[in-house]
């Protein structure tokens, strides 16, 4: 509804404090009026159980709010009718002007519904807007009334006060001044969500009743709204379900079935991660090149190869590229998971995986944090918000970094291409089938941890596991695309931020150096090789150079302890800079690498074959299989990534799990690096 | 304790006659998991847990233990 109204007119920020999507927009509605329109999380009613629904709740009970809204559009689906309106009741008793979209009216006949549409407005208090988001009608009607939405009654639908008139009187007598079922909302409030400190309206002390009277009460408010609800229902919907053609059940039966259900979801698994590999790799390949010839255009079209110059040239665009890099990958991925979660396929996942997970100490709510989390952990941490069971939730967030995300790819994909040969088994190319294994590896890991942790955790009994069923569609285009739009566009502009920063601070470290070492390398070098061509004498001050540079100070300092996993000081450097992001890693062996050759007039080359060529000074290769492995094997199982901390951080709202996430996790890249390369080598 | 949505087999239907313990989350009493509503099985993951239920024209997978707190009269037929 929000992007039919909106189109692209919309941008995503957050609520402050809290990791909330705010999702606003603007619309048009006719000439010279134009509507704010802020499009809040989804909710059942206005009993909030998880941050998102609180953001609307907060909202709605703060007329002081700048976001407060003049109208409140309750979007209820045709088939959801029954239960929409629940939501919609309370709103009405907030005394806001509410208007009542019914969506999805293009699939009414097919379902052999219909609906009296003045009646319902009558009995409800409201005007009704018919739409369908996929055929796009009904617009231009709920545009205009929204713009007339003056004339909206404010009356409520029916009074829920009457479960308990005294208990409603004395709290009315207490709050003079206030709605009583706005201080019902939030004592009610303060039962569900906890505490919050309330500044306006304090209703702590008027505690007449123990908490499980109050929900006890709830429970009669929802009899009541339904009550009410069935009864209009039964006036003005008529449903001939005999004229309903049960795809529902058709695609369950073979969906959710207890064999069938299992190969079809790794059979999507499957493909998405083929898309990943296959269909992403070319444009992946085009962009490679793309920024090489960049940098190199840079360097020789700039004035004189000055020090800005190379800044731009070996920092800047090799940094930018290292991010850009990402996007096809990203989006595949955003695009799979959008459809899967659209088309109402996810909660059929979860449905089948709960019982497995629970094994494991999560729930089947945390296949879509572990799927998501192959796009990006940060989004994944988010999505276990609608994990009801605390614990679950817990080592969901805490296990969910393991899944191989976005950002290890151009890792993986860099290091196979180096160490694997190229050749198939069954059909599969050798490097394909590497991949995998480091897919798998990391989701066993994530498993086996998550096993782990909840050995070692206290108990937690309730569970509290609900989940929609909601009906099949066919995901709608604009939908999906606004979607990895969007979420590509902010994963590209937050990594960026960070890769672009740490680039040039990686670049200037690699370009100047403290001590007469870095200062007189071109005499050192010349002394101590007299008689070696020039373009090598070059090569090797510029090596020199690098090494006696801040940067080279610092991977010659940690070259004792990554020198067991096999790495060299300057993979070391990469290794530093990946714990503020991992994504950083190839762009940083690009920056040192063409820091570190100097020979003028050369074709720059690509990141991989710079990888390639690189040998220790007895010229072993760097890059062996023992090597390469052992680095996969790091970066599948090492927390290094200072987003997914800081939201853990919020998320769990203490430091202590996101340290345990990263000394945990790190010391678990550590050992599995080591034993890899003294197995191998 | 009387018979509960955990008892029913596959297809089979009841009327919910008490939701009322404290451990039912307010989530699935929102949803129409109230007394009166008619609730249907529909469909059982493997090891019959979760259920996957119709309750009040809502359809929502729960866990069995939670099942089993929800009061029911089977409906024969």
């Amino acid at each position: 509804m929000f992007n039919a109204l909106t189109g692209l007119n919309q941008k995503v920020g957050n609520y402050p404090g809290i990791t909330v999507d705010k999702k606003e927009g603007v619309c048009k509605l006719s000439r010279g009026v134009k509507a704010h329109i802020l499009d809040l999380p989804g909710t059942y009613s206005l009993n909030a159980s998880s941050i998102d629904e609180n953001v609307v709740i907060e909202l709605l009970l703060n007329k002081k709010d700048k976001d407060f809204p003049d109208v409140a559009v309750v979007v209820a689906d045709v088939e959801n009718l029954k239960r929409n309106l629940l939501l919609f009741t309370q709103i009405k008793d907030l005394k806001i002007p509410t208007l009542l979209v019914i969506n999805m009216n293009d699939v009414m006949a097919r379902k052999g519904i219909t609906l009296d549409i003045p009646k319902l407005e009558k009995l409800l208090n409201t005007k009704i807007a018919l739409v369908s988001t996929r055929k796009g009608t009904g617009l231009q009607v709920l545009k205009s009334l929204i713009e007339g939405y003056r004339t909206l009654p404010k009356t409520q639908c029916l009074d829920a006060t009457g479960i308990d008139p005294n208990y409603f009187d004395r709290l009315q007598k207490a709050f003079p001044n206030q709605e009583v079922y706005k201080l019902w909302l939030v004592i009610a409030q303060d039962v569900n969500f906890g505490k919050l400190a309330r500044k306006e309206l304090d209703v702590s002390q008027f505690r007449t009743k123990s908490i499980s009277e109050l929900k006890r009460l709830q429970q009669q408010e929802a009899i009541k709204r339904y009550q009410f609800i069935n009864g209009v229902l039964k006036t003005c919907q008529v449903i001939d379900r005999s004229k309903a053609k049960d795809l529902r059940s058709k695609l369950d039966r073979i969906l959710t079935h207890k064999i069938w259900g299992y190969l079809i979801f790794f059979g999507i698994l499957m493909t998405i991660f083929q898309a990943i590999y296959d269909w992403a790799t070319f444009p992946m390949d085009l962009i490679d090149t793309t920024f090489a010839s960049l940098a190199e255009w840079v360097k020789n079209s700039f004035p004189n190869g000055g020090k800005l110059t190379e800044l731009v040239a070996e920092g800047v665009v090799s940094g930018i590229g290292g991010v850009v890099i990402f996007i096809p990958q990203i989006a595949f991925l955003f695009l799979f998971i959008s459809i899967l979660e659209e088309s109402g396929y996810m909660s059929r996942v979860v449905f089948l995986m709960d019982r497995i997970m629970r094994r494991f100490g999560i729930s089947g709510k945390s296949v879509v944090p572990l799927i998501s989390g192959t796009a990006c952990a940060i989004p994944a941490v988010m999505a276990t918000r609608n994990i009801e069971n605390w614990k679950e939730r817990l080592i969901t967030i805490l296990v969910v970094p393991f899944t191989t995300c976005a950002a290890r790819l151009p890792v993986y994909l860099i290091i196979i291409a180096l160490i694997i040969p190229e050749g198939t088994f069954l059909g599969f190319s050798f490097q394909a089938l590497t991949l995998m294994s480091l897919y798998l590896i990391g989701f066993g890991m994530a498993i086996f941890s998550a096993y782990i942790l909840d050995r070692v955790m206290k108990k937690e009994r309730k569970s509290f596991f609900v989940v929609e069923m909601p009906n099949y569609k066919l995901p709608l285009l604009k939908n999906v695309l606004i979607t990895v739009i969007e979420k590509t566009k902010t994963f590209v502009l937050e990594a960026g931020k960070i890769i672009l920063a740490i680039s040039i601070v990686l670049w200037v470290m690699a370009s100047f150096g403290p001590g007469e070492k870095f200062k007189n390398a071109e005499s050192i070098v010349t002394q101590n090789n007299a008689d070696i061509p020039k373009f090598e004498l070059d090569d090797k001050i510029a090596a020199y150079r690098l090494e006696h540079s801040y940067i080279g100070i610092v991977g010659k300092t940690i070259e004792p302890v990554i020198k067991p996993l096999g790495y060299d000081w300057k993979i070391g450097i990469g290794l530093v800079a990946s714990f503020a992001a991992r994504e950083v890693f190839v762009g940083t062996l690009a920056t040192i690498y063409s820091v570190g050759s100097a020979s003028e007039g050369e074709n720059i080359d690509t990141i991989k074959t710079k990888m390639a060529n690189e040998r220790y000074s007895d010229g072993r290769k760097v890059f062996t299989l023992a090597s390469g492995i052992s680095l996969l094997l790091f970066y599948a199982f090492a927390m290094q990534c200072m987003s997914t901390l800081a939201i853990v951080k919020r998320e769990t709202k203490s430091w202590k799990w996101p340290m345990v996430q990263l000394v945990g996790m790190s010391i678990i890249a550590y050992i599995f690096a080591l034993i890899a390369f003294q197995i191998l080598n | 304790m009387g018979l509960t949505i955990a008892d029913l087999k596959k297809g089979e239907r009841g009327i919910i006659i008490d939701s009322s313990s404290k451990d039912i989350p307010l989530k699935l009493l929102e949803m129409g998991c109230l007394p009166g509503n008619e609730v249907k099985l529909l469909q059982l993951a493997p090891f019959s847990d979760p259920l996957y239920l119709n309750v009040n024209d809502s359809f929502l997978a729960i866990r069995k233990d939670t099942a089993a707190l929800i009061l029911i009269d089977r409906i024969d037929g």
